[in-house]
């Protein structure tokens, strides 16, 4: 069992070398079909590899043994070193995409990204941008390891149903629609009169706030390009809809947990490849009160952000108050909140600081949706009377850092504006006190100081 | 220092703590435990073992809670009380002063007097010192004996497989924890835990004698049959009882454990007891003098924090409840589900053919007021158990609205038909099963 744990390790290790390997020796990895049909099967292979290790013969049930001896789920050594090497890959990707091979002249790509080229010339006919390869790996990564999630809460089908969820939303609406439709030239292509019509989003569940640039100048066009329709206006007007109406209608009826670890892609990857990472959110008040200073504040700079973006549009013009709107406002929302929070420390930092860094401290979409959650919901996670024994498990495996354990040993349901209702804290509960659930908002908030304390003389009543 | 000094950071003692504040009470606090500076949740010492949480994780509260709560802590042992003097005596020399006192000193795990039962190697599973032994004591081992079959057995039993020590249960009864579970619920467990966990369990058999190596260390164990186990490590879980030891010889009134009255008085003046070391000298009706678990305990610090707050209260317990988790088989209980069926009751039985789910359901033989449900796989809701138990509802109203109950999460299977067809069929009734109402669940009726 251990040999095929550390297989599966090993053809993680492999995957980086290759990846390494073709930046350091183009020439030796120069086959990029082949190379990226191994690096793919290394990742899918080696997920299966160790979950086999890990699960096979083992009865289904909450098995976290050896969380907390663990290098990579304890901050150990390994833990600390994925963690400089995602930081290192986001800070690449998002600022020097040239080391990681984007073509810089007219030879092409090399690197990494040329990798890649063959899959996107069968997708679009052209060779791969930095964002097609980590859309690729991304999918790659969620699927993989949402398989072992799967096996891992095989028996809990609240986990398994949304886990399928969350894979085939990545895989179809996150990738691969948005990339057929661009080789249907429905997207990122040139139009009839031979110029470039621009980009849009075409993740039909990528939903502003938490796409920033919805309303950029750039993106409004890309939308109303003639070369798009009828769909890029589609598009604009599902992307108003979806925030305006479909969000806070879902949130009301199922809390946000059905965007947050349903069918959002950074909750996906999150709850997949991050869940090996969730006990290490640090449940203290203290990063209670910073996250809801931070999440508020982020959510005030992505409106103030939008606002004068929108201003500008409708009024054709570049400043406002004598400030550039893309040097002051755009530019530095993109630059800190958009790669270096959600990109560099939301993922990078997974094996340090958990995997919702983003979600919990950063996430916009997140603060709209729990404003709702928190005061006009039908969601809520039901304390089972006094079942509870302060154990801890539901603390420890909250991946949003919420203090589970507070509201169940006193017997009060949890309704919290962060909770994204991965269900994980129900799931290792071992004495069966908690519930997510949507019901009538009235006596959402309860305590039930009878059943948990001395019987408040109800046998006199 | 003086005011209300408790022995003991366990639920029970904390808990009054707590309430003495949340009810508004002044005087100075000081909690004294010789076994972890902070309160934690002893109920998880299995998980630490295996590696799902550290000891910081199992403490209810931060660290700074006890100081923005008034609340003194000191780690130090009592070695003496001076009931008269009103001071404790303790091991690191100094002596404290009380006003009121609160005896909050848990339980020690039953020894019987088994030869070698002093070797090491053999230890029981109480307190985060025997958790540190038991990490010492089971390095690198590869076989291990338990004897007794309890709650506590099945943890270790669940905490060595998971380091992939190869287990020998010893279980005295005919059936697993056969003081409490109908035979039905136990033969459960017991295959569980041998089919998919490979424990090897030994039912009707007694433990004789605990083997020495020669150098003091256990090399296996005898059977009352004269079957030699050999093993390096020996688990006594044969239950525990109130650690009143140090409290002997005192002028204070000891059964097995510490007397108390419903205010959780002893006979002492200012000097109360609660929690797994209390006894009660009148019980409520269907419970038992001594309540060794962990919600009682709560129960009663919440009963005895109001008392101290200068608003008495007796602890009354309602309906009797609790749960437990059998490697991977979740088990519930509310009401009354003994071992043996009594006289005048009936018991109705549902076990699912391939799952580890099952539903024992007992009451009154005429007429049918139902009486008490375990069910295994299946969490159900404690405040509708609750609520049904007082208002003495029939066996068949419970089934019809078992939809309410159920407390599985989102998705899960349920088989609220299945059970009342069973059930029909048995009884020759005709239960259907009415669609699940928050109307119901919320506000009754
Ligand atoms: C491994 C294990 C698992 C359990 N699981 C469950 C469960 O799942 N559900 C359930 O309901 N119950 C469970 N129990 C039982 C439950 O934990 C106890 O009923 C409960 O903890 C008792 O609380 P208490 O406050 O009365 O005593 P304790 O928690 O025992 O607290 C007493 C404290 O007082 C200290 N103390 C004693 N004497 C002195 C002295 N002279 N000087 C200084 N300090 C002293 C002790 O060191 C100890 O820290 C479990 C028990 C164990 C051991
Ligand atoms: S409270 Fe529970 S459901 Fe909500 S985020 Fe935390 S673990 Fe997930
Ligand atoms: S709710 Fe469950 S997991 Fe959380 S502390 Fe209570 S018993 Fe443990």
């Amino acid at each position: 069992m251990k040999l095929y744990r550390q297989l599966g390790t090993s053809l993680g290790v492999i995957f980086v070398l290759i990846l390494a390997g073709k930046m350091a020796l183009p020439l030796v990895f120069s086959n990029n079909s082949l190379w990226l049909t191994t690096i793919t099967l290394c990742v899918f292979l080696g997920v299966a590899l160790f979950t086999y290790g890990q699960y096979a013969g083992e009865s289904k049930g909450i098995k976290n043994n050896n969380v907390w001896f663990d290098g990579v789920s304890a901050r150990g050594v390994l833990g600390w070193t994925m963690a400089i090497l995602l930081t290192a890959f986001y800070v690449m990707l998002y600022w020097f995409p040239e080391y990681l091979g984007k073509a810089t002249d007219q030879s092409g790509n090399w690197g990494i990204i040329a990798l890649f080229d063959p899959l996107s010339y069968f997708f679009k006919g052209k060779p791969a941008s930095e964002w097609f390869m980590y859309g690729t790996l991304y999918t790659i990564f969620i699927l993989s390891l949402g398989i072992k999630f799967i096996v891992k809460y095989r028996h809990n089908r609240y986990q398994l149903v949304r886990t399928v969820v969350v894979m085939v939303s990545q895989l179809f609406l996150a990738y691969l629609i948005p990339e057929i439709l661009a080789g249907l030239n429905y997207n990122d292509a040139v139009d009839a009169q031979g110029t470039y019509a621009g980009w849009y989003d075409t993740d039909i569940k990528n939903v502003w706030p938490l796409d920033y640039d919805f309303f950029n100048d750039w993106h409004l066009d890309a939308m109303q390009a003639d070369a798009y329709q009828p769909l890029g206006m589609t598009y604009l007007f599902w992307g108003l809809l979806l925030f305006l109406v479909v969000t806070p209608l879902l949130t009301y009826f199922l809390g946000k947990r059905w965007y947050c670890s349903w069918i959002c892609g950074c909750g996906g990857l999150a709850e997949t490849a991050g869940d090996s990472f969730r006990q290490l959110s640090s449940k203290s008040t203290t990063s209670w009160k910073i996250e809801r200073w931070m999440i508020h504040t982020v959510m005030v700079l992505v409106f103030i952000m939008t606002l004068v973006t929108l201003y500008g549009y409708f009024f054709e013009v570049y400043d406002v108050f004598g400030l550039s709107i893309y040097h002051w406002f755009q530019k530095p929302y993109g630059f800190l909140i958009g790669a270096a929070f959600s990109g560099v420390v939301g993922v990078g930092f997974y094996p340090v600081m958990g995997n919702r860094v983003w979600c919990r401290f950063g996430c916009p979409m997140a603060g709209y949706m729990g404003i709702i959650q928190r005061f006009k919901s039908k969601f809520r996670i039901t304390v089972n009377g006094g079942q509870c024994i302060s154990c801890g498990n539901c603390s420890t495996y909250c991946e949003q850092g919420i203090d589970v354990r507070s509201y169940a040993q006193r017997g009060q349901n949890v309704v919290r504006a962060s909770c994204v209702g991965c269900g994980v804290c129900a799931a290792v509960c071992p004495r069966g006190v908690l519930k997510l659930e949507n019901g009538p908002e009235e006596g959402r908030i309860k305590q039930n100081t009878v059943l948990i304390g001395a019987d408040l003389d109800y046998l006199d009543k | 220092m003086a005011g209300i000094v408790i022995i003991g950071n366990g639920v029970s003692g904390i808990t009054t703590a707590r309430h003495i504040r949340k009810n508004g009470g002044t005087q100075s606090i000081t909690v004294i435990s010789s076994e972890t500076k902070y309160f934690y949740s002893r109920t998880s010492l299995m998980y630490i073992y295996m590696g799902h949480m550290k000891l910081e994780h199992t403490q209810p509260y931060e660290n700074d809670f006890w100081a923005k709560n008034n609340i003194d802590l000191v780690f130090d042992h009592v070695n003496e009380i001076d009931f008269s003097g009103k001071q404790l005596k303790m091991k690191s020399g100094s002596g404290i002063k009380y006003d009121k006192l609160v005896l909050a000193v848990g339980s020690k795990p039953n020894k019987f007097g088994w030869p070698g039962q002093d070797l090491n190697g053999v230890q029981g599973l109480y307190s985060y010192q025997d958790l540190q032994l038991m990490e010492e004591n089971t390095q690198g081992i590869k076989h291990a004996v338990l004897v007794g079959g309890g709650l506590i057995g099945v943890e270790m039993a669940e905490m060595l497989r998971t380091r992939g020590v190869d287990v020998t249960f010893l279980v005295r009864e005919s059936h697993f924890w056969g003081n409490v579970l109908p035979k039905q619920d136990a033969e459960l467990i017991g295959d569980h835990m041998t089919r998919d966990h490979h424990v090897d369990l030994r039912l009707n058999t007694e433990l004789g004698e605990i083997l020495n190596d020669g150098n003091g260390k256990v090399k296996g164990v005898k059977t009352k049959d004269g079957e030699i186990i050999d093993c390096q490590f020996v688990g006594l879980s044969a239950g525990v009882s109130p650690n009143v030891g140090f409290l002997k010889n005192t002028e204070l009134e000891i059964d097995r454990g510490i007397l108390v009255t419903r205010l959780l008085e002893t006979n002492m003046s200012d000097v109360y007891a609660l929690g797994d070391c209390a006894q009660f000298k009148e019980p409520s009706v269907g419970r038992r003098p001594l309540e060794q678990v962990w919600y009682t305990g709560r129960m009663m610090g919440e009963a005895l924090g109001k008392t101290l707050a200068g608003k008495p209260t007796e602890y009354k317990p309602g309906v009797w409840f609790n749960s437990a988790k059998f490697f991977d088989i979740e088990y519930q209980t509310y009401g009354e589900v003994r071992s043996v069926v009594p006289e005048g009751k009936s018991e109705f039985y549902w076990q699912h053919d391939s799952e580890d789910v099952a539903i024992h359901l007992v009451f009154d033989s005429l007429e049918f007021k139902f009486v008490g449900i375990n069910t295994f796989g299946i969490r159900l809701r404690h405040e509708l158990f609750d609520r049904w138990l007082r208002e003495g509802q029939s066996v068949m109203y419970v089934l019809e609205h078992m939809k309410d109950a159920n407390f599985d999460p989102e998705f899960y299977r349920t088989y609220e038909q299945e059970v009342a067809d069973a059930f029909n069929k048995e009884f020759n009734k005709n239960v259907t099963v009415k669609a699940k109402s928050w109307k119901r669940i919320l506000f009754g009726a």
